[in-house]
């Protein structure tokens, strides 16, 4: 990808495999800072895989991974992953109520957040005030996953990945998300960098985007790439041919 | 007991043998087996352990006790062959648990130092907390497989793996400790310990037959609460890499 933006995060080269199994082959690009990459491609390509790298969940065999200019092995795991947030596809919620999950990130540090700044997440996830005491059992898929952002936000990251989080909810829902992440973009300019299969979403939503397709970066380039493909294995994705 | 009187007895095993034909269980064989190494078994150890009284040397009731460690944490690290390093883990745990509670009964004079007393009291210890190992192990693993989600969470919000794995740890300590705990709130009330029978039919005090059995009883909550916490303590680090990563199956 040509990139007219400063890094947030940058693979050079990258491999990444379980066992004898390999899943990311040298991996090698950016996502541009304060902006939106989606990375689409079909299930089994790595693109979860790709996203856990940037927060440290896993890291790579060989190759390098820079997030800010800075060695990713160069940050202490806590201080990365408060850096680069993520929400994960199952919006996995802590038992007990909403005010509970948003208070958790802050919890793990030994504070607490406060119940105005947790009304006002809500708020600036567009739910209502009274979910804040409502068990996280009590919710609807896409007020779960609002819930999901909002407690990776608490953490004020730098970078948010998203897994695929608008994958089981019905359109409305879907587009409120959608809303949402661009006003996340926005407001505090977060890189956001988002694994989605709705190539609508990504032409729309997307600044940027990452093809990928068996542990490989098969294209790159602004989201419009996607109308008009140059690899003829994107072209037969983004026909359906190849899911 | 002659060993005429004691022939008598398998009786007790002719009436499940003949059920298990009239019915066709299929469980002829099996009874056979136990019945057989239940025999051999037991008079052997009936024999090492009247040659270890005997002898009453402080060797041979280490070597006693030895050989219950190493055959209760080769049972008991079966069940944790996922956790790195497991045998040694649940080893440690047997003997800090043995050498706690004997220090304990010795060290105020509780039980005298001798091999009537060391031996039995570790073997009931060891063996519960063989099977308290294996409680816990079994629960530990399958928590840890289902929680994945959790786990991953609390790493992905900046938590330690202390902390993401806090939840799990606490369930399966609990769930391990539970069935010592919930025995002893009945004990009494609907069955009656074995050793405090033995010693009663043997013609013991009931009373002090009690006391005896009181005191194994809290020797066991003890041997519960130290096995499953030490254990848990042990493993739960093993899971995580120095990145503070959770080590997948691969």
């Amino acid at each position: 990808m040509s990139v007219k933006y400063k890094p947030a995060i940058h693979f050079n080269h990258v491999d990444f495999s379980f066992g004898k199994n390999p899943i990311l082959k040298g991996i090698t690009g950016s996502f541009p800072e304060g902006k939106i990459t989606t990375l689409v491609g079909p299930s089994g390509a790595g693109k979860t895989t790709l996203l856990k790298l940037c927060n440290g969940l896993l890291s790579a065999q060989s190759g390098e991974v820079y997030i800010k200019d800075r060695e990713i092995e160069s940050y202490e795991p806590v201080e990365l992953r408060r850096l680069v947030g993520i929400a994960l596809q199952s919006a996995p919620m802590i038992t007990g109520s909403v005010y509970e999950n948003l208070t958790l990130p802050l919890e793990l540090q030994g504070e607490s957040l406060s119940k105005d700044d947790a009304l006002e997440l809500l708020h600036d996830v567009g739910l209502e005030k009274e979910l804040l005491e409502r068990k996280v059992k009590d919710l609807s898929g896409g007020q779960r996953q609002k819930v999901s952002i909002a407690r990776t936000l608490v953490n004020k990251p730098e970078v948010l990945l998203l897994d695929e989080i608008t994958s089981s909810l019905d359109r409305t829902s879907l587009r409120e998300i959608e809303e949402l992440i661009v006003k996340i973009n926005r407001k505090y300019h977060t890189t956001i960098i988002w694994i989605t299969h709705n190539l609508q979403q990504a032409l729309e939503i997307g600044d940027y985007t990452w093809v990928m397709m068996d542990g490989e970066v098969v294209e790159t380039g602004e989201s419009e790439l996607l109308k008009d493909p140059v690899n003829d294995k994107v072209k037969r994705f983004v026909r359906g041919e190849a899911e | 007991m002659s060993y005429l009187t004691l022939s008598i007895t398998l009786i007790f095993v002719l009436i499940p043998l003949i059920l298990s034909k009239t019915l066709k269980l299929g469980l002829e064989k099996d009874t056979i087996i136990a019945t057989l190494r239940s025999i051999v078994q037991l008079l052997a150890v009936g024999y090492v352990l009247k040659f270890v009284f005997d002898s009453d040397s402080l060797l041979y009731i280490f070597m006693m006790v030895g050989l219950m460690v190493v055959a209760a944490t080769h049972n008991a690290q079966k069940k944790g062959a996922a956790i790195q390093g497991i045998t040694t883990k649940v080893a440690v745990t047997l003997i800090s648990v043995e050498v706690l509670t004997q220090s304990i009964l010795l060290g105020f004079n509780i039980t005298p130092a001798t091999a009537q007393y060391i031996i039995p009291i570790s073997g009931m210890v060891i063996g519960n907390s063989m099977v308290l190992s294996i409680l816990f192990l079994n629960r530990f693993t399958a928590e840890v497989e289902s929680q994945q989600d959790q786990t991953e969470l609390i790493l992905s919000l900046g938590g330690t793996p202390k902390q993401a794995i806090h939840r799990q740890l606490i369930t399966s300590i609990k769930a391990s400790m539970i069935p010592t705990i919930e025995s002893q709130k009945t004990v009494g009330l609907v069955q009656l310990p074995g050793m405090m029978s033995g010693q009663i039919i043997a013609g013991a005090d009931p009373i002090q037959a009690v006391q005896f059995q009181l005191l194994i009883m809290f020797l066991l909550l003890t041997t519960a609460a130290v096995t499953s916490v030490m254990l848990g303590f042990l493993s739960y680090p093993t899971l995580f890499n120095q990145r503070m990563q959770l080590i997948k199956d691969k």
